[in-house]
């Protein structure tokens, strides 16, 4: 195989540019999983729904799909409250989270991709703006802004998100509460609102991922699926509840794809995440930077 | 009443329906019945890790298809006849889920259903990339007409049909075994509190792997005569949305403690998809699937029959 | 004589929180120790870390003459380790008998060969309950019982694995004056028939009467270790106890 500087520099770049990306991506199960112990596989499903409702509005009113993720943020959030608000009713207060919770955010997934065929149907669907198209040439490296302009605001979510979570007291609440509950409710806060609250801005994230998303790649109800495998292979990786060490996961795992999707074929990616995974899981469950 | 006598009686009611069967003369009730057949097995395969040790697996349609697809690989190596093919599908679905259990069960039963769900991608991506068995593109398996047998000449879909029959009473008859057997005991204390379950002596990592190696098993068998009753196999259907949701619905419906719950769920839940799909399009017929299944997680945590148990209780206590 | 659980260094951190710093521990055969110390000080890690629950990060476990570290907890329990879980942990989807029929099956005909008859197990569940009190429950479910028959439970199923060594982990909370003469005076029997015990409780009358030895825990580390009226008369455990 003849691999040249050229080619391999910008699998390499483009790799992180898409580590970006996946970061923010994770960003939320990091949260809903990695601090709140709860195995939301329905993530995904929020991020397409995410991606379609920016495409929508983007399709029928020509609005930026970024400015159109962050308008619509409070909707999500709030589904998001609602979504933690069951679940605990229904299962977490009952300590049956293991099996029921589960199934519950399964079948979340599937409805929500099932409802997305229904009404969008399977055809790939992509977003119009300024930076779609052009690219930034800086020597070897050719850096497609469609690429790199999600990066850039998906690193600002992540920034802003671990600014949150470590200098806000709501942030450091939500950190407590991963750590110790109890502790958290003789200090007079209501584990269960901070929960809620953590939750919400989980959702939240989505709001932004889905947009990025759709950008980044044209998007139909089952990409979603390709996404659990990575994010919570970054998620373990990473090591759970550790933002700092969700990014390096992820920018790990995007060269990583990359390079495969390179010089080995595109149809490979998928398979590259589940790797990580089982191989963290097998050797490393803790992570990289894990508590 | 022991296992034999209870495998005995599944055969007797199997047969009845085969006689209805034939005197239907109906073509299209050998095809519905397969169908709700393999449900049966996949639901009852499903609840045997899920409903009584308690341990998710989202990626049935993996290993469903893992057997339908090695019965293309043997198809276009060496044809071999379908009760050795099933046997095949069983090995093959048997090992991975061993293999899988052993890298993930280990740790948190969250971790275990989460690889679940990324092998199915994983097969998926595998199987798309590979040519000698179709590929993206798919493969076609072209079914015979009839089979000889003991000198008759049976309807091929009629012979499908039987396996399948015989499939089920076998899984059914598995299932009823295991829980009242210590082994069930013994999941049933997993699914209670892995924790004190270890801490009374019970060694939880081999019963693990023994639910899911025999629920691999199952998964795999019901898949490998699939490919020659549906004489054309695509990634993307096999791998997808119908079977992973209800393998996991089919059993949660109809109740997880017991082997009547899968067999109840595959019954009502088979039977009224076959009447939707053809009424209603087939996406709308798994969206209320979907609802369904979150419903009676919310409101029935142990399905149809945990309602049924429920009501007996009520009326026996004064 | 040699010991029957020799703990040597054992160390537990979980995140940054240090649980257990370094605790030496020898149990003789048929002694019976008390191990006290304030909320949180690493009394029931170090229970879990000795009965595998959670592994030790350093130092090794010594029992019955064998090392035991690395063995899955239901190895150590078929190895004659039985525990008490603090906050209880029945099998919510089991009667009571079922409950301790589970340990009979699993450790007792583990290590003897499957001797027994149905009926022997029948028998024997109810000889368990009744020793505890809970007889006239047998058919129950656990959540139908009180929190102080809960614990009466997971001491039962603790003695269902007819252990050598039987650590009970707070299993006198909330009991009255005369449940808790009970419960010593099962124990006391137990210890009698060579059942070596470990008691850990906060209710200081019972510890005094039942320990031969104590060992008092804070902030992870052993304090003390000796005769009980010698203990409580140490400066250190004073403090701990009643603040500076």
């Amino acid at each position: 195989m003849d691999i040249s500087a050229d080619l391999l520099i910008n699998a390499i770049v483009a790799g992180l540019l898409l580590g970006g990306f996946y970061a923010a991506v994770t960003a939320g199960v990091s949260i809903s999983f990695g601090m709140l112990d709860i195995v939301n596989i329905a993530h995904p499903a929020f991020i397409i729904l995410g991606s379609y409702i920016a495409y929508f509005i983007n399709i029928n009113y020509g609005i930026d799909p970024i400015v159109v993720s962050i308008i619509v943020l409070p909707a999500f959030y709030a589904l998001g409250a609602l979504i933690y608000q069951v679940y605990y009713q229904s299962f977490e207060r009952r300590g049956q989270e293991s099996l029921r919770g589960l199934a519950f955010f399964f079948g979340l997934l599937f409805i929500t991709e099932v409802s997305l065929i229904l009404v969008f149907g399977v055809d790939y669907r992509y977003v119009e703006a300024a930076y779609i198209g052009p690219s930034i040439h800086i020597g070897l490296i050719d850096m497609p802004l469609r690429m790199l302009v999600p990066c850039l605001v998906a690193l600002a979510l992540f920034g802003a998100l671990q600014l949150f979570v470590t200098r806000t007291f709501l942030g450091r609440a939500i950190l407590a509460v991963s750590q110790d509950q109890l502790a958290l409710q003789l200090m007079a806060a209501d584990p269960i609102r901070i929960k809620r609250i953590a939750f919400g801005i989980s959702i939240a994230t989505a709001s932004v991922a889905g947009a990025l998303l759709i950008i980044i790649q044209p998007v139909e109800p089952s990409v979603g699926r390709d996404y659990i495998g990575r994010i919570f292979a970054i998620c373990v990786l990473g090591g759970l509840g550790s933002m700092p060490g969700a990014l390096i996961a992820a920018m790990l795992l995007g060269v990583v794809e990359s390079l495969t999707s390179t010089f080995y074929g595109p149809s490979w990616s998928p398979a590259v995440a589940f790797g990580f995974l089982l191989l963290t899981l097998a050797f490393r469950p803790a992570g990289l930077l894990g508590r | 009443m022991n296992a034999l006598k209870f495998s005995t009686l599944a055969i007797g009611v199997g047969l009845l329906v085969l006689a209805f069967a034939h005197w239907l003369h109906l073509d299209y009730f050998y095809f519905a019945g397969y169908t709700i057949l393999q449900f049966i097995v996949l639901a009852t395969a499903w609840n045997i890790l899920g409903g009584y040790c308690g341990y998710v697996n989202f990626g049935s349609a993996a290993f469903f298809a893992l057997g339908a697809y090695s019965s293309v690989f043997m198809h276009k190596l060496y044809p071999l006849p379908v009760p050795v093919l099933i046997v095949i599908g069983a090995v093959v679905s048997g090992v991975v889920g061993f293999g899988m259990g052993y890298l993930t069960l280990r740790l948190r039963g969250a971790f275990f259903a989460i690889a679940t769900l990324a092998l199915a991608v994983v097969l998926q991506t595998l199987v798309v990339n590979w040519d000698f068995v179709g590929g993206s593109r798919g493969a076609y398996i072209i079914r015979p007409e009839t089979l000889e047998f003991a000198g008759f000449e049976i309807n091929y879909i009629e012979y499908l049909f039987v396996l399948m029959l015989l499939l089920a009473v076998i899984a059914l008859t598995t299932a009823r075994t295991i829980e009242r057997s210590q082994l069930g005991f013994g999941f049933a204390t997993i699914r209670d509190d892995e924790l004190a379950a270890e801490a009374s002596g019970v060694p939880t990592l081999r019963l693990k792997l023994i639910a899911t190696t025999l629920s691999g098993a199952f998964m795999g068998m019901a898949g490998a005569p699939f490919p020659y009753y549906i004489g054309y196999l695509q990634p993307a259907s096999t791998f997808g949305l119908e079977y992973a949701v209800n393998s996991i619905a089919m059993p949660m419906i109809g109740g997880t403690t017991s082997w009547v719950g899968p067999l109840v769920g595959a019954i009502l839940l088979g039977s009224a998809q076959q009447y939707a799909t053809v009424t209603i399009s087939s996406a709308v017929n798994l969206l209320i699937v979907g609802l369904m299944l979150v419903a009676f997680v919310i409101i029935a945590p142990n399905g149809l029959v945990g309602l049924v148990q429920e009501r007996l209780r009520a009326r026996r206590r004064p | 004589m040699s010991a029957l659980l020799h703990v040597d260094n054992i160390s537990k951190r979980f995140g940054g929180f240090v649980a257990l710093d370094g605790i030496d521990l020898e149990v003789q055969p048929g002694e019976r120790l008390g191990l006290i110390g304030p909320n949180g000080s690493g009394k029931s890690t170090l229970v879990n870390c000795i009965c595998g629950t959670v592994q030790n990060e350093t130092g090794t476990i010594n029992f019955d003459g064998r090392v035991i570290d690395g063995l899955a907890a239901h190895q150590r329990t078929h190895r004659g380790l039985a525990r008490s879980f603090q906050l209880p942990r029945p099998f919510h989807s089991m009667n009571l008998a079922d409950n301790l029929r589970i340990p009979l099956l699993y450790t007792v005909h583990a290590r003897l060969g499957p001797l027994r008859s149905v009926g022997d197990l029948d028998s024997r569940c109810h000889e368990l309950l009744d020793m505890v009190g809970l007889a006239k429950k047998a058919k129950q479910m656990p959540r139908d019982l009180t929190q102080v028959e809960m614990r009466k439970l997971e001491l039962a199923r603790a003695m269902a694995a007819e252990p050598k060594l039987l650590i009970a982990d707070e299993s006198m909370a909330g009991l009255s004056h005369s449940e808790i003469d009970d419960i010593l005076t099962l124990l006391v029997r137990l210890n009698e028939r060579g059942i070596t015990v470990i008691l850990i409780e906060h209710i200081m009358s019972a510890v005094m009467s039942f320990s031969q030895r104590l060992a008092v825990l804070v902030s992870g580390k052993k304090v003390a270790d000796g005769k009980p009226e010698d203990v409580v008369r140490d400066e250190q455990v004073v403090r701990a106890y009643l603040g500076q």
